[in-house]
């Protein structure tokens, strides 16, 4: 019954994969990352992810802390965190949170304070729902490769 | 007005005549050295990863400032030049604190690692901004996200593998005989380490390997700078950095 686990979460990870590439969370630079998994670095996109996780946190942090700022809301510099932002987002295919950036990039360099706000809390729901997506493919990921050791042990 | 994916230097192809010294194929496979600078460590893991998978010593640096240091050409130390150090290629982000990849660039090309071949990286198509770099020397430019395709591209016309001429667009234009030239006479040590991050993070330990006899690729033979400069011929491919260009201003 294993066996079939093993197929099923595969299909789940597929079902899963296509629905972030349709609704254009994800693009084809992920499948990019995907293809430079192997064996000498068989975990590569999870950690790459990971390092994404904790340097847009950071970012969205900062971001927060500035615009919260009322005396004086540094646009400039939230201007450099963002582009690190979508410098990043781009490289590891997050296309919607990347997008997001870049609206609100427009917004911070007209010193449009409303429009930031805005774009910040979209940005922010928008990372959440991108992280907790690939948390979910990583935990389907981790349960195949799980079901398909027990299938096929390993001898030692 | 887009240029004819001509994003390399056609003086290159002049470079061609000047190897008379071949050396047999069996001499130490020389693994293409890359330093690859960019101020985010996301796309320095990835483009390490991009590059140890073309089989390319990486080390990485987080800054223009560590380039220079990491070859020995920080002002503090006035003209120490290292023993042994021997980058092939230099890749850097154009964006970056400090030091743009456009002014590491410029002081690449005012020094004795001028015949390197750099490469600058950047989000943004900017044409203005790849006249520029290409008119201080910059080998090539391209375009982040940074893709298998572009990396395997650019190492097969800087360091073209004589034995795969089929494989890629036939970039060598060099007549040889059976046995392809290898590493040049300057006996040099490649740094030890095959994946070398020098910024403040610790980078995750790897090992890298040719994956076949193929990695074999010749540089340059010049025997008096301490480095490889190319010697390919026409850089054209059917993913020319105008194609690239063109096809990433369709898609928003």
């Amino acid at each position: 019954m294993l066996g079939l686990g093993v197929e099923r979460l595969r299909a789940d990870m597929n079902r899963l994969l296509a629905l972030l590439f349709h609704q254009g969370v994800l693009d084809e630079q992920f499948l990019q990352l995907q293809q430079l998994q192997d064996e000498s670095s068989p975990n590569f996109v999870s950690e790459v992810v990971n390092i994404y996780f904790q340097e847009s946190e950071k970012l969205l942090r900062n971001l927060r802390s500035l615009l919260m700022d009322r005396e004086l809301s540094d646009y400039k510099k939230m201007g450099v965190h963002l582009n690190q932002f979508i410098g990043s987002s781009s490289s590891i295919g997050a296309k919607r949170v990347r997008n997001v950036c870049v609206a609100f990039r427009v917004a911070s360099e007209q010193n449009n304070r409303l429009g930031s706000l805005r774009a910040l809390e979209l940005l922010e729901h928008e990372y959440c729902y991108l992280k907790n997506k690939l948390h979910e493919l990583f935990q389907i990921e981790q349960q195949r490769l799980l079901a398909a050791a027990v299938r096929y042990p390993v001898q030692h | 007005m887009a240029r004819n994916g001509m994003f390399s230097r056609r003086r290159r192809a002049e470079k061609v005549e000047e190897y008379d010294e071949l050396l047999p194929l069996t001499e130490a496979t020389h693994e293409v050295h890359v330093l690859a600078v960019d101020d985010s460590l996301v796309d320095r893991i990835v483009i390490e990863r991009l590059l140890k998978n073309t089989s390319c010593k990486v080390t990485t640096v987080d800054s223009g400032m560590r380039a220079l240091k990491y070859l020995g050409l920080d002002e503090e130390e006035s003209s120490v030049s290292i023993d042994g150090l021997k980058v092939d290629l230099i890749i850097t982000d154009y964006c970056m604190p400090g030091m743009t990849g456009y002014d590491l660039l410029k002081k690449i090309k005012g020094s004795s690692f001028r015949e390197v071949p750099v490469v600058i990286m950047s989000s943004e198509n900017v044409l203005a901004r790849i006249d520029r770099c290409l008119e201080e020397g910059a080998e090539d430019f391209l375009l982040k996200p940074v893709k298998l395709a572009d990396v395997k591209r650019l190492k097969s016309y800087m360091f073209n593998e004589d034995r795969f001429r089929g494989e890629e667009k036939g970039m060598n234009k060099r007549k040889l005989p059976e046995s392809s030239s290898d590493d040049s006479s300057t006996p040099t040590l490649s740094p030890s380490p095959s994946s070398l991050d020098l910024s403040s993070t610790p980078s995750p330990p790897s090992t890298s390997s040719p994956s076949s006899p193929k990695a074999a690729f010749s540089s340059s033979l010049s025997t008096d700078s301490p480095t490889h400069s190319t010697d390919s011929s026409m850089p054209c491919s059917p993913t020319s950095p105008t194609r690239r260009l063109k096809m990433s201003s369709q898609d928003l």
